[in-house]
């Protein structure tokens, strides 16, 4: 099939960026979206000209680093799967599709699709760690953690850290990413200890860094890959409570 | 003379107790006085960086990716062995030990082996304790699996994604010491040269790739965590940026390379769908303990649909060929068997590399529930990739490129020949032979950068007395000026081919001719296909843009430069091999039955190469493998 693909191009930070109008053909159903972009950006180095920069690695889902608005929704709306396991057959023939970066104050755009999104990395050095050093830690087995208990944990780790939750959300908040993390840890026996310290450092960071504030939408777990419950915005805000009220 | 891999004397079990009383150590008060460059943030990165600077020395961490969290452990999926014995099944840290020795096919090296085994049991518990969210049983203790190749339960997972939970736990703890100010984090920054002062490694040459600066890091100690060579062959179940190019650079330096011949294959890919594959997706292998492999029996049921040829029809090989480990069989050894029908013409799918994984008879005997239960999201992932549905027809699969055994070579300590370079993970060859077992890398990656080199290190500054480095020393600049030169000869080519189109070229040259089986007329005919193709790229490669900014063409191009030269020297050490071990199988060396043959008598060494110039072929140094504990057998899983 053949696509007419719309996709934003910006040489870097300072300069202002546009649409630019790019055509796919000989598009295969069984191509993922970023292949089908690889082989537009082949015909691009062909004639010379500069291909479109966006940020991929593991190509499985998991390491979060490809971050498209595809269609105006980030990862292109099928439910559970992120840009790089977007695959064409969902397309339809002559389609035009809009290709965009993700679209926060907090995630500054670098270049073309590519934006920075360390605020994220700073964020978990504000308190989405367990104080242990390495050694000296007890058995595995010495504190039994119900499996329900693991579980529910395990729901919330599984965030990749990709940041769609934010790119969709209307003020461009990362309560998502954030609740995930505390829940995560916060849950479990080991993280029990930094429950309050990691709540209130981790949301505090996170206001610091200019992401905007959870109006309960919902639009964040609807595009999350990894389907992370907007369940866990409740429990950190329960938390946080908890930690205002025991003023620390 | 040999190369001399310092293993310590003593009983096997001893060794690493008498070695570590026998490491001298740094005062704790001078610890921040040393400087450590950790290039890479995947499991042995990230876990060496935080736990060095734990331990009071100043730690720079670098990683290409925009976050130290991305890096490719995140992508294993089904778990990580330790020797905990906590399902009374007969485990012990011997057993895990000889497990992984006869997995490696006796080519690796015993004690280091040992060590990882021992170790594996105190990783379990720094990651529970780090919050990594095991799978657990209802009573609250940790849950386990069997894995590939092994008759005891003892790995630990989270559900399909192990690999990114303990990365997590790994990057948690390197967040936190970066908060601490210990370690400094240069995200987006890549490797592109080490330096050596005085045969000593002292820095490295940087490009951040943001704004394309070169520049220069100097350190006491220098350590790679850079990860395996599998993109060489183009399509592999790597990250797309998965490169060679930090071990090739300091092999080019003077740091030995290993083993390179050491590939990993893994049964249990989505096969390739067409040319515009960018990657390959590894299926967990767990699906085999409920899946049955088989193609048709005549060729000319291929291209019929799987539903409609009856049972008698059909060639369950591996039950077959090894009817005691049956569709669990080892990895090269399932891998093989799947090219071997595949070359008879009986494979399925669109250019007949593919052999079905049916679960129906599972799916009969339990249950789709159960099935979806154990599956679902592999099952999903299968469906999201080839839109078909595996609860309805079976799944389409083939072997795949998944790992690499070989790496730059360390003696016990983890330590190059080059004084103060270390290198950790997969980018090392030491632990797993000729291949390596499932859920097993996991752990060395972890085992090196938790509790191996945060004591080795101390060991080397406190014995070489090394001065300080400074980076205002004119082999800096010398390097600096070489990258720059480098870079520019990229960019001033211009011809008329993309590098993608030449690394596909090289990926299939070497699939074809060193991929799973390989012969000598093969290797002696890509080694002269490689250097025609390498003379090609350096004519006609196409590179866009500048330097001085975010130029992805740019990095790709210089990755791929490297893989040009190194896959000469992957080539050169199949050749040289003349045995079959592991992952490395010559059609000349088998057994009437086609299984591997090894020759413990000429080749139970490790090959480590030397860098002799870009005009003359490497020299070989070998390190000899004496086992004083285990007796050489072959490896049968009939």
């Amino acid at each position: 099939m053949n696509l007419t693909l719309k996709v934003w191009r910006q040489k870097n930070a300072a300069t202002p960026g546009r649409f630019e109008t790019h055509q796919a053909r000989d598009v295969s159903p069984d191509m993922s979206f970023l292949e089908m972009l690889d082989v537009v950006n082949e015909g691009l180095l062909e004639q010379g000209r500069e291909p479109i920069a966006f940020d991929s690695d593991c190509r499985e889902g998991i390491c979060g680093m490809c971050s498209l608005v595809i269609n105006g929704i980030p990862h292109g709306g099928h439910r559970g799967t992120a840009s790089c396991q977007l695959h064409m057959r969902h397309f339809k023939d002559g389609e035009t599709v809009t290709v965009e970066p993700w679209r926060a104050k907090a995630f500054p755009i670098l270049r073309d699709l590519i934006t920075n999104r360390s605020a994220f990395d700073r964020i978990i050095q504000a308190g989405g760690f367990v104080s242990v050093n390495t050694g000296g830690t007890p058995d595995g087995n010495a504190i039994p953690v119900p499996k329900i208990t693991a579980d529910s944990a395990m729901d919330a780790a599984a965030c990749i850290g990709c940041g769609a939750c934010v790119a969709v959300c209307k003020n461009a908040s990362a309560m998502l990413f954030v609740a995930a993390k505390v829940s995560h840890l916060n849950l479990l026996p080991q993280g029990y200890a930094e429950k309050s310290r990691r709540v209130l450092g981790m949301v505090r960071q996170m206001d610091a860094e200019g992401f905007g504030n959870c109006t309960v939408t919902g639009s964040c777990e609807a595009v999350c890959p990894k389907e992370i419950s907007l369940n866990f915005i409740a429990k950190m805000n329960r938390d946080y409570g908890a930690a205002m009220l025991r003023g620390k | 003379m040999p190369l001399d891999g310092h293993i310590p004397s003593g009983p096997l079990a001893q060794k690493w107790d008498k070695h570590r009383f026998d490491l001298k150590l740094v005062n704790p008060a001078n610890k921040r006085k040393f400087d450590v460059l950790v290039v890479g943030s995947g499991l042995a990165g990230a876990s060496a960086a935080a736990t060095l600077a734990e331990a009071g020395y100043k730690v720079k961490c670098f990683c290409f990716q925009d976050s130290p969290r991305r890096a490719h452990s995140i992508a294993a999926q089904g778990g990580i062995n330790a020797a905990k014995n906590y399902q009374n099944d007969g485990d012990s840290i011997y057993r895990l030990f000889y497990d992984t020795i006869k997995g490696g096919d006796f080519r690796a090296r015993e004690a280091n082996v040992y060590r990882l085994a021992q170790v594996s049991v105190n990783i379990i518990d720094q990651c529970v304790a780090q919050g990594v969210p095991f799978a657990r049983e209802y009573g609250g203790l940790l849950a386990n699996r069997s894995f590939g190749g092994a008759q005891v339960s003892r790995t630990f997972y989270a559900r399909g994604q192990t690999g990114q939970q303990l990365l997590l736990g790994a990057y948690q703890a390197l967040c936190r010491q970066i908060a601490l100010g210990a370690v400094q984090m240069f995200p987006r920054t890549e490797m592109l040269d080490l330096v050596v002062l005085d045969g000593h490694a002292k820095g490295i040459v940087v490009r951040n790739l943001v704004t394309g600066e070169i520049s220069s890091h100097a350190g006491d100690a220098v350590v790679l965590a850079t990860g395996g060579y599998g993109n060489v062959f183009f399509l592999s179940t790597n990250a797309k940026g998965c490169n060679v190019t930090a071990t090739w650079r300091a092999y080019k330096k003077g740091a030995f390379f290993a083993n390179p011949c050491y590939t990993q294959i893994h049964p249990t890919c989505i096969p390739v769908s067409g040319e515009h594959q960018s990657k390959l997706t590894l299926m967990s292998e767990s699906l085999r303990n409920d899946g049955r492999v088989w193609v048709p029996l005549a060729k000319g049921d291929c291209a019929k649909a799987p539903g409609t040829i009856p049972e008698e029809a059909r060639d369950y090989y591996l039950e077959r060929k090894y009817p005691s480990f049956g569709n669990l069989a080892p990895r090269d050894i399932s891998s093989r068997a799947a090219k071997e029908v595949c070359d008879q013409g009986r494979g399925v799918g669109p250019g007949g590399r593919g052999v079905y994984l049916d679960f129906s008879d599972a799916i009969n005997r339990l249950g789709q529930n159960v099935i979806s239960e154990r599956y679902s999201n592999l099952f999903e992932m299968y469906e999201r990739i080839t839109g078909e549905s595996a609860y309805e027809a079976p799944m389409r699969i083939y072997p795949a490129i998944h790992y690499t055994m070989g790496g730059s070579w360390v003696d016990y300590n983890l330590m190059s020949n080059l004084p103060g370079l270390f290198v950790i993970g997969e980018a090392n060859f030491s632990d797993h032979g000729a291949n390596r077992l499932g859920a097993s890398a996991l752990m060395q990656g972890l085992a090196d950068g938790y509790f191996v080199l945060p004591y080795t290190l101390g060991h080397y500054f406190a014995s070489a007395k090394q001065a300080k480095p400074s980076v205002t020393h004119p082999e800096f600049k010398k390097a600096e000026e070489e990258i720059c030169r480098f870079t520019r000869k990229l960019l001033t080519v211009k011809g008329k081919r993309t590098a993608l189109s030449l690394h596909r070229e090289l990926g299939k040259l070497l699939w074809e001719h060193c991929g799973m089986a390989r012969n000598e007329a093969g290797l002696k005919r890509a080694l002269k296909l490689i250097p025609e193709l390498r003379e090609e790229f350096w004519k006609t490669v196409n590179v866009t843009g500048d330097n001085e900014e975010l130029n992805q063409a740019l990095e790709y191009a210089g990755r791929v430069a490297d893989f040009m030269e190194f896959a000469e020297l992957l080539c050169f050490d199949a050749l040289h091999r003349r045995e079959s071990c592991g992952g490395h199988f010559r059609e000349e060396f088998q057994t009437p039955d086609g299984e591997a043959l090894r020759d413990d008598e000429r080749f139970s060494y490790v090959a480590a190469w030397e860098y002799k110039g870009a005009n003359q072929g490497p020299a070989l140094q070998r390190e000899p493998l004496v086992y004083e504990e285990v007796h050489m057998s072959t490896r049968s899983y009939k």
